[in-house]
């Protein structure tokens, strides 16, 4: 008997691990039926998840922290038992702004961008009294906390010396191009759109400022997560194995073909294709330029929920919400993480299973061959741009280094 | 009371707007542009924000709403915690509301219930509206497929319908279905 789920997305190229699971058959194989509804902001595929119109979605991981937490609305539990990928998200600013700041058309160096846009940040406030807007997709995403923790790292005040706002993952390019905002952290293709319509130039990645950056989970009602738990297990494995198809260069064209179809990204496939395989147009007329790790969807287990993964996000939630660190709170948000359904669902399989559930975050410099319950694994140099270690075990201490 | 609807589509804030202005005591704001959206919202300074459950600027509404709580104007979603039904009545109609804490239930519900029947309608209407546009197309499919019986057979108009309408009754199709084929063979063989 096929179990049927349904998954609400935004489009974006990383929401490609349920709808390759579907397309490729995956989930069949594991006697699943996907289907998926489409939605254009955060806000409404949480309101889905949260009232049953889908079974589970792709989220922006703090989001699922933040509606578990019950923060800007009631409480209700959400638990997160698969990551659909690392990093995938850039920093673009209007032309004008990015070429004082970067080359043109080369990938730049965080800390020197950062430095290079903090005199222009200083200058214009001297000038004209005025500050720099910046657009994210929402308050509660991995995009607001990685745009912060780097404009913070580089002497730049995000609360004070400039201006966050929120702007819809598929009305970025407008919003840069109407000048509503001088740069935007988003998701490809939406980067990319915003450059080939001339309305920006990518400076950044994200895997630049994070190399390892959690970007979106799986996200499912814990009661719905627990009730349907077969389901659970089996959509798992079939999310690995699109994870496995969606990484392999041989994919790339049939991939990018399939995620531009007008039922889910409705875009370009040629602008797809660069994202998944890693490559971007920064500029208008330049060349493509090799992100390393730009997107990162299977390797080292990525899919694996790691705990401090959670905790790091509540970290950069209690940073920038202004609330005070609560020990409980963080537990809570550890929790949303679950690999105990991870390992569950991928016991037996090739899937390397790492031993344990938590590790210091930013901590690896060279291949480091680490602890399994199952096959092996190396995990690659995983630090921050400014070098800060995250510990799970004294966030406290991490917060207090970081403010 | 100060309600602002946000809907893009012109069509249903109106039709929201109508059912909305039998109440007593309430001043109805529409917003259909989604440029300036906040501006507007700090203009109408709503005790209630009334918009599709899909809008685009949601996101940057609960933005809003969450940082203008340092103006001690707390907004909360929905009804109110414990009031599951009325929530899952809007989210089913697709109305989302953001209310302003403070504001009693009992004035909140009946706004609401409006909104949800007036979505509803909206629905409704627009379900009639594709199922007419679909019979005008099918329509237009028959006709074309009966042309090309007639010029390629060289039949009068009443016998090319008849032989369309036995084509789908041996083959126990619709007769659309049928005309459908005709037309794409007819296509397809370049003869259009």
């Amino acid at each position: 008997m096929t179990a049927e789920l349904t998954i609400g997305f935004l489009p974006l190229v990383d929401a490609c691990l349920p709808i390759l699971a579907q397309e490729h058959g995956f989930a069949e194989s594991e006697g699943l039926s996907l289907s998926f509804i489409k939605d254009l902001s955060w806000a409404t595929v949480l309101d889905r998840l949260l009232y049953g119109h889908s079974d589970a979605a792709h989220m922006v991981a703090p989001l699922a922290i933040a509606a578990t937490l019950g923060k800007g609305r009631p409480a209700q539990p959400l638990s997160a038992p698969f990551v659909l990928g690392l990093n995938g998200n850039a920093i673009t600013l209007s032309p004008e702004l990015a070429r004082s700041v970067a080359s043109p058309g080369s990938i730049g160096d965080p800390a020197e961008v950062g430095a290079a846009l903090r005199e222009i940040v200083q200058e214009r406030f001297a000038s004209s009294g005025k500050r720099l807007t910046f657009g994210v997709v929402h308050r509660y995403s991995s995009h607001n906390y990685m745009l912060r923790y780097w404009l913070a790292a580089c002497g730049i005040r995000p609360d004070e010396d400039v201006d966050i706002a929120t702007v819809p993952p598929p009305y970025c390019a407008e919003a840069l191009q109407r000048g509503d905002v001088d740069g935007i952290c988003v998701g490809e293709p939406w980067n990319s759109v915003a450059v080939e319509q001339g309305a920006g130039e990518i400076v950044l990645s994200t895997a630049q400022i994070w190399r390892r950056g959690v970007e979106k989970v799986l996200a499912m009602r814990e009661p719905v997560m627990e009730e349907k738990r077969e389901s659970v297990m089996r959509l798992i494995r079939a999310l690995c194995r699109a994870a496995a198809h969606f990484v392999d260069p041989v994919n790339w064209e049939l991939n990018s073909a399939i995620l531009a179809r007008p039922q889910y990204l409705d875009g370009s496939a040629e602008l797809i294709r660069r994202a998944i395989s890693d490559q971007l147009l920064l500029a208008q007329g330049g060349d493509l330029v090799h992100f390393p790790d730009f997107m990162f969807q299977y390797r080292e287990a990525a899919n694996f929920p790691w705990v401090s993964q959670a905790q790091w996000l509540y970290s950069q939630m209690v940073r920038w919400d202004g609330s005070v660190y609560d020990p409980q709170e963080a537990l809570r948000a550890g929790r949303v993480f679950r690999p105990d359904i991870y390992r569950a669902a991928l016991s037996g399989t090739k899937e390397p299973l790492p031993g344990a559930s938590s590790k210091v975050e930013g901590s690896l410099d060279v291949p480091t061959v680490v602890g399994t319950q199952q096959g092996r694994m190396t995990l690659e140099p995983n630090r921050f741009f400014d070098g800060l270690e995250f510990d799970p075990q004294d966030i406290e201490g991490y917060l207090a280094k970081l403010s | 009371m100060r309600i602002a609807i946000v809907d893009e589509s012109a069509a249903r804030a109106s039709i929201i707007q109508e059912g909305l202005a039998a109440l007593d005591d309430c001043e109805l704001f529409v917003v259909t542009e989604r440029r300036g959206l906040l501006a507007r919202m700090a203009q109408i300074d709503p005790d209630i924000v009334l918009m599709d459950l899909g809008n685009p600027s949601r996101d940057v509404l609960e933005e809003y709403f969450a940082v203008s709580r340092a103006l001690a104007r707390p907004i909360a979603m929905f009804v109110d915690e414990s009031d599951d039904d009325a929530i899952i009545a809007s989210v089913e109609a697709g109305v989302s509301s953001y209310v302003v804490d403070g504001l009693a239930p009992g004035r909140i519900r009946p706004i609401l219930d409006l909104a949800i029947t007036r979505f509803n309608a909206f629905s409704r209407l627009q379900r009639d509206l594709a199922e007419a546009k679909g019979k005008l197309v099918e329509r237009e499919t028959i006709d074309k497929a009966k042309r090309i019986l007639m010029q390629s057979k060289g039949l009068p108009e009443p016998k090319a319908y008849a032989e369309l309408r036995r084509a789908a009754m041996n083959q126990g199709k619709r007769i659309i279905e049928v005309a459908e084929a005709i037309v794409t063979a007819n296509e397809l063989l370049g003869a259009a």
